[in-house]
């Protein structure tokens, strides 16, 4: 059995992923997924903490939820394509909101995908993986 | 009217002609001025005040002199001829209005042009009604030129005495006069051809003319009541030691009451009545100078107020007169106006009283001719030239030069006819026998033009035939007789009748005897006038030209400007003929104007001739020469189909159909706008509604499907992890749990907010202790509070008074602030205080605890929906509606909730009940 | 939600005044004091104020009424959007 503290997995690495959520629950059932497949992770539990992390660490991959209290997900993907140093960063937008204009505002700020809460952690597994397949062939 | 009753001062002639001529120039100025101020679109006699002193050109010379003479002779019998016009004003808002309105809207400019113009524009009509009023008339100018003459006469002594045998024409004063004033009312009667535009600086002059001649007679009349006599009662305490003048001031003189002649007061009081209206002057100012109809209401009780004025001081005058010049001297009160000033040394006011007079005269003579020679020239002379052919003659050249020269002739001419008439009768009759025969004359026109607005069915057939009757008996009755008595003609046939007929006795017909003069003869006229009017009406049919015309007359309060009028016009008319005909008359700038109005109006950029623009200019032609001359004269240009009844009724038909559907379209299009403000109203409460509904629903959403996230992706993880170590499953599950306690909690309380906005909670109002609720909520949530290491803290009386409230509502409120309270304690040492307290109004609950209490930035939204307080991590869990369903429920029982502001020592959350509430809430 | 209130179709404003009726009743009572047989009652030989009462009361009588009529003309006016008189043609 692989456990959450165990990156034991085989792998080209282990990339770092960022999650960052405010709500404790969500963010224990996303950590145990991405420490499930092998990698890195960091959490961050408001927007301007994220924002810290992803500048210090340099995650591959951030799952951002939308609505975090301080600075939104808009917000600090935004910042993110705005800074040269870490623009590259794979951003999943994760929202609980399910409105057009919420998806449509989570492209034009730069998200690489838009995922619905509640979400299929099946797809979201196979969804973060590929962007990371594609990150690393780019 | 012999002059000098005593050997008063005499003032120097030159003196007086001089006066009067200034007095006449200062009048020129002030009709300049107001001709100036109107070119330039700020005319002065815009006020319902200036119209009412311009009606004042009633009071005449026979007012101004005549009032005292009849006053001095049979007591209060001056009065009717000012009743008359006092009863006649208090219908002007209903009859005079209407007039006013089919004058403006017909382009009608005299009283013969109305009648004509209301009876199919037949120039017979307007020709006899013309006639009338010449013959009619003449007298009344003769009698204006006598005042003036006689009261120079009396001013100046035997030395001035006018019309002497032996002057010379030139010497003669009254002449001069006559064609001074003439000249003076062609320069400022005939500036426009079309009568239409009004008279304004005329207007101007004789409204001024009204207030110096009230002046004037009331400052005669003050000096003499308490210049010479010690007031009114004083005057009538030494006249009435005169013989005779005691019983003046009776009803029916020295014979006492039964021989009051009441007919002939009623007689007097209904021609004035009808004079006020139909003298030609009257006509001219009260219809065809009226600036707006609106003045008429104003003018109605001003008018009537200015005869009251001009009349207080009649009777002390004529009293006063007999006092001093002794009981012999009424015959000659006409002039006491002049002698009692002469008589006291006061030369200047005297004077003053002569310009008063002055101004009396002119001002009548003015107005009077200028109405008269309008009538004569677009009623007599120009249907003459027409049917002469003369028009034609000149084909293409402009008539508005010659059309001038007539009407200025005719003011020479009707003026000269006065002074004719003067030399020749003038010094036969006292003046207001002159007045009243002329009153008695116009007042034929009564029936025609009365008759005519508000009767669809009187026919031209019916009114010539009562004109004509009616003016013959008058000529037969009052006419002859006067000048039968004025020997001129025999007076055999006043006692013995015409060829020994004693029944056609002029003062007796049919040996009615039981009437005076007046009263006969205004009996006899009127019965005949109104016999033929009527039955000659109901004889034959109206023709198609009459019946329009009687519609547009009668109706002219139904008929507003719009397309959707009716035009009783059909035939063919070629544009440049008609266009030819409107240069000719009223010259070319105005008659392109009429084309471009036209075209305008339709749409069109070269007009056809059609009904309407006929009409145009055929209304337009009127205000220069009268209906009833352009009704001939456009007739001549066009071809026409004759109009027959059934026409009228077909045309008036489609007209009356289509303002039918303008006014349904208006009303149509108006409700619709209405309608279409009400909704986009609507839509936008919708939109807001619709907003809140958005948010609130993406909000619920949000809520909602944060723990589905959690339970969904830990149960997934469990399911696809089957070799999960048991501690993580457990916490997976411990986390599933709390997250649907979670989730059913919000559905719950999703669920009661919803009832309570929607207005559809139950609410059971009971008499609550509030004290016993917050007791039993603070035990229901001690342990609750224990488990996060708080301690509550109650301090509550044992019990405060009952309010009417919902019980488990009120412990849903406190067990939510306790447990909002408990969330955010210090993990140790954490407090909640619960206080309780009641006073007079209600009951208050405080719940405080030693949390981080709530943010500024949060104080304003922390009882808005979804709104939580803190960050999400170190935030107990909760659905952000606790605090928002609480604060509702305070509100339903007229209650509030507050946060309370507490420096640095956490949260403190209060509501107030009050035992009365001032009104349940309606939740929404 | 807003009513609109609907006006009149028609320019009734400029009709405001006095009403028909009432001059029609201010003008037959005028009629009667000053003819005959009212008239009567005040040919007696009495002194008001030192005046003989018949043309005290004839002036009286017309003052009132002129009173009356202003009070009639003038409590309605003023009121506002009244239309002027149209003009005489459409020149």
């Amino acid at each position: 059995m692989t456990t959450a503290a165990s990156p034991s997995r085989d792998g080209p690495a282990h990339p770092k992923v960022l999650i960052a959520d405010d709500e404790p629950n969500i963010v224990v059932s996303l950590e145990f997924m991405m420490k499930r497949e092998g990698f890195e992770v960091l959490v961050a539990r408001d927007g301007v903490k994220a924002l810290d992390a992803i500048r210090r660490e340099h995650p591959r991959l951030v799952l951002l939820d939308a609505t975090m209290p301080g600075m939104s997900g808009f917000d600090v993907c935004e910042a993110v394509r705005a800074d040269a140093a870490v623009s590259g960063t794979c951003i999943v937008m994760l929202t609980a909101k399910g409105r057009e204009t919420d998806m449509a505002r989570g492209v034009g700020a730069g998200a690489d995908a838009y995922v619905t809460k509640p979400f299929s952690t099946r797809d979201l597994v196979q969804k973060v993986k590929e962007m990371l397949a594609r990150d690393s062939a780019a | 009217m012999t002059p000098t009753l005593t050997a008063a001062p005499v003032l120097s002639a030159p003196l007086v002609v001089g006066v009067a001529i200034a007095y006449l120039a200062a009048l020129f100025a002030v009709a300049a001025f107001a001709d100036r101020r109107a070119r330039q679109g700020r005319s002065v006699i815009g006020s319902a005040w200036i119209y009412a002193l311009s009606l004042a050109v009633y009071c005449t010379a026979w007012t101004y002199f005549g009032s005292v003479g009849r006053a001095a002779t049979t007591g209060v019998w001056f009065l009717p001829i000012y009743l008359g016009p006092m009863l006649a004003m208090v219908l002007a808002w209903v009859v005079v209005r209407k007039m006013v309105r089919i004058a403006h809207s017909y382009r009608i400019t005299s009283i013969a042009d109305f009648i004509a113009a209301r009876y199919g524009k037949s120039p017979l009509v307007a020709a006899v009604v013309t006639l009338i009023t010449v013959v009619g008339i003449v007298p009344y100018i003769a009698l204006q030129l006598k005042a003036v003459s006689s009261g120079f006469a009396v001013l100046t002594g035997p030395a001035g005495a006018a019309g002497g045998a032996g002057a010379a024409w030139w010497q003669d004063g009254t002449l001069l006069v006559a064609l001074a004033l003439a000249v003076f009312t062609i320069l400022f009667g005939t500036r426009h051809l079309d009568s239409a535009e009004r008279h304004e600086g005329m207007v101007a002059a004789v409204a001024a003319e009204s207030l110096v001649k009230l002046a004037a007679f009331l400052a005669v009349g003050a000096f003499v009541t308490w210049g010479v006599f010690d007031g009114m009662a004083d005057i009538w305490a030494r006249a009435q030691t005169l013989p005779g003048l005691h019983d003046l001031m009776r009803l029916g003189g020295a014979e006492g009451s039964a021989s009051f002649g009441y007919a002939q007061w009623f007689s007097l009081t209904l021609l004035s009545m009808l004079s006020v209206v139909l003298l030609p002057r009257q006509f001219q100012m009260m219809v065809v100078e009226c600036v707006d109809e609106r003045h008429i209401r104003r003018a109605a009780w001003v008018f009537p107020a200015y005869l009251l004025a001009i009349n207080i001081f009649v009777l002390p005058l004529a009293l006063g007169g007999m006092v001093l010049f002794g009981a012999g001297s009424a015959s000659q009160a006409e002039t006491f106006v002049l002698t009692l000033p002469l008589s006291q040394g006061q030369t200047g006011l005297a004077l003053f009283a002569f310009v008063g007079g002055l101004s009396a005269a002119t001002g009548m003579l003015i107005v009077e001719t200028i109405a008269v020679s309008t009538m004569v020239c677009n009623d007599l002379v120009m249907p003459t030239l027409l049917r002469l052919g003369a028009f034609r003659a000149q084909a293409g050249g402009d008539l508005t030069g010659l059309l001038l020269a007539i009407r200025r002739a005719a003011i020479v001419g009707v003026l000269l006819l006065g002074y004719l008439y003067f030399q020749v009768a003038g010094e036969a009759y006292a003046l207001v026998s002159i007045g009243l025969i002329s009153f008695a004359a116009v007042a034929q026109f009564a029936p025609a033009l009365f008759g005519g607005m508000y009767w669809r069915g009187a026919t031209r057939l019916g009114a010539l035939g009562g004109l004509l009757g009616g003016f013959l008996v008058w000529a037969w009755t009052l006419m002859l007789p006067s000048v039968a008595k004025s020997g001129w003609i025999g007076d055999a046939f006043l006692t013995h009748g015409p060829f020994g007929i004693a029944a056609l006795a002029p003062e007796r017909l049919f040996g009615l005897a039981a009437l005076d003069n007046l009263s006969h003869s205004l009996f006899w006229s009127l019965l005949a006038n109104v016999s033929l009017y009527v039955g000659l009406s109901l004889w034959r049919a109206p023709s198609g030209r009459e019946a329009s015309q009687a519609l547009l007359f009668v109706d002219v309060f139904a008929r507003g400007r719009s397309a959707a009028d009716p035009i009783f016009w059909r035939g063919r008319a070629r544009p440049d003929a008609l266009m030819a005909l409107a240069r000719r008359l009223i010259g070319p700038e105005a008659a392109a104007q009429i084309f471009a109005a036209h075209a305008h109006t339709a749409g069109v950029a070269d007009p056809t001739a059609d009904a309407r623009l006929v009409d145009a200019v055929e209304r337009r032609i009127a205000g220069a020469v009268g209906a009833a001359s352009a009704r001939v004269l456009v007739a001549a240009v066009a071809e026409e189909e004759p109009l027959g009844t059934a026409d009228v009724m077909e045309i008036l038909d489609e007209a009356s159909q289509l303002r039918v559907y303008a006014r349904a379209l208006e009303e149509k299009s108006r409700s619709l706008e209405a309608a279409s403000a009400e909704l986009s109203d609507a839509n936008a409460q919708l939109r807001t509604l619709d907003e809140l509904k958005d948010d609130f629903m993406s909000s619920v959403t949000h809520e909602l499907r944060t723990p589905l996230t959690a339970i969904r992706a830990l149960s997934e993880l469990m399911v696809d992890a089957p070799d999960m170590e048991e501690a993580q499953r457990e916490e997976f599950l411990r986390i599933i749990v709390a997250e649907s306690e979670r989730l059913s909690r919000l559905v719950d309380q999703v669920l009661d907010m919803a009832k309570i906005e929607s207005g559809h909670a139950e609410w059971h109002a009971v008499d609550v202790d509030l004290a016993a609720v917050v007791r039993d909520a603070v035990t229901a949530t001690r342990a609750l509070a224990q488990a996060r290491g708080a301690e509550i803290e109650l301090a509550a009386p044992s019990t405060v008074p009952p309010l009417k409230a919902d019980p488990d509502r009120l412990t849903q409120v406190v067990l939510n602030l306790i447990s909002n309270a408990a969330k955010f304690v210090p993990a140790t040492g954490g407090r909640i205080a619960v206080q309780v307290s009641a006073d007079a109004d209600g009951v208050e609950v405080r719940v405080a605890d030693n949390g981080p209490g709530v943010p500024d930035e949060d104080r304003d939204t922390i009882f808005e929906k979804f709104r939580q307080g803190g960050d999400a991590l170190t935030r107990p869990p909760g659905t952000g509606l606790g605090l928002p369903i609480s604060r509702r429920i305070v509100d339903h029982f007229g209650g509030t909730m507050w946060l309370e502001q507490r420096q640095g020592s956490g949260a403190c959350f209060a509501f107030r009940l009050p035992y009365r509430p001032k009104k349940m809430e309606e939740t929404p | 939600m807003t009513t609109n209130r609907i006006e009149p179709a028609t320019g009734a404003a400029a009709d405001r005044g006095p009403s028909p009726q009432g001059l029609a009743a201010l003008c037959g009572a005028g009629v009667l004091v000053f003819n005959f047989p009212l008239l009567m009652v005040w040919d007696a030989d009495v002194s008001v104020l030192g005046l003989p009462l018949l043309p005290v009361a004839l002036f009286a009588l017309w003052a009132a009424l002129i009173a009356a009529l202003a009070f009639a003309s003038e409590r309605g006016g003023r009121a506002p959007g009244l239309r002027p008189l149209p003009p005489g043609d459409d020149a």
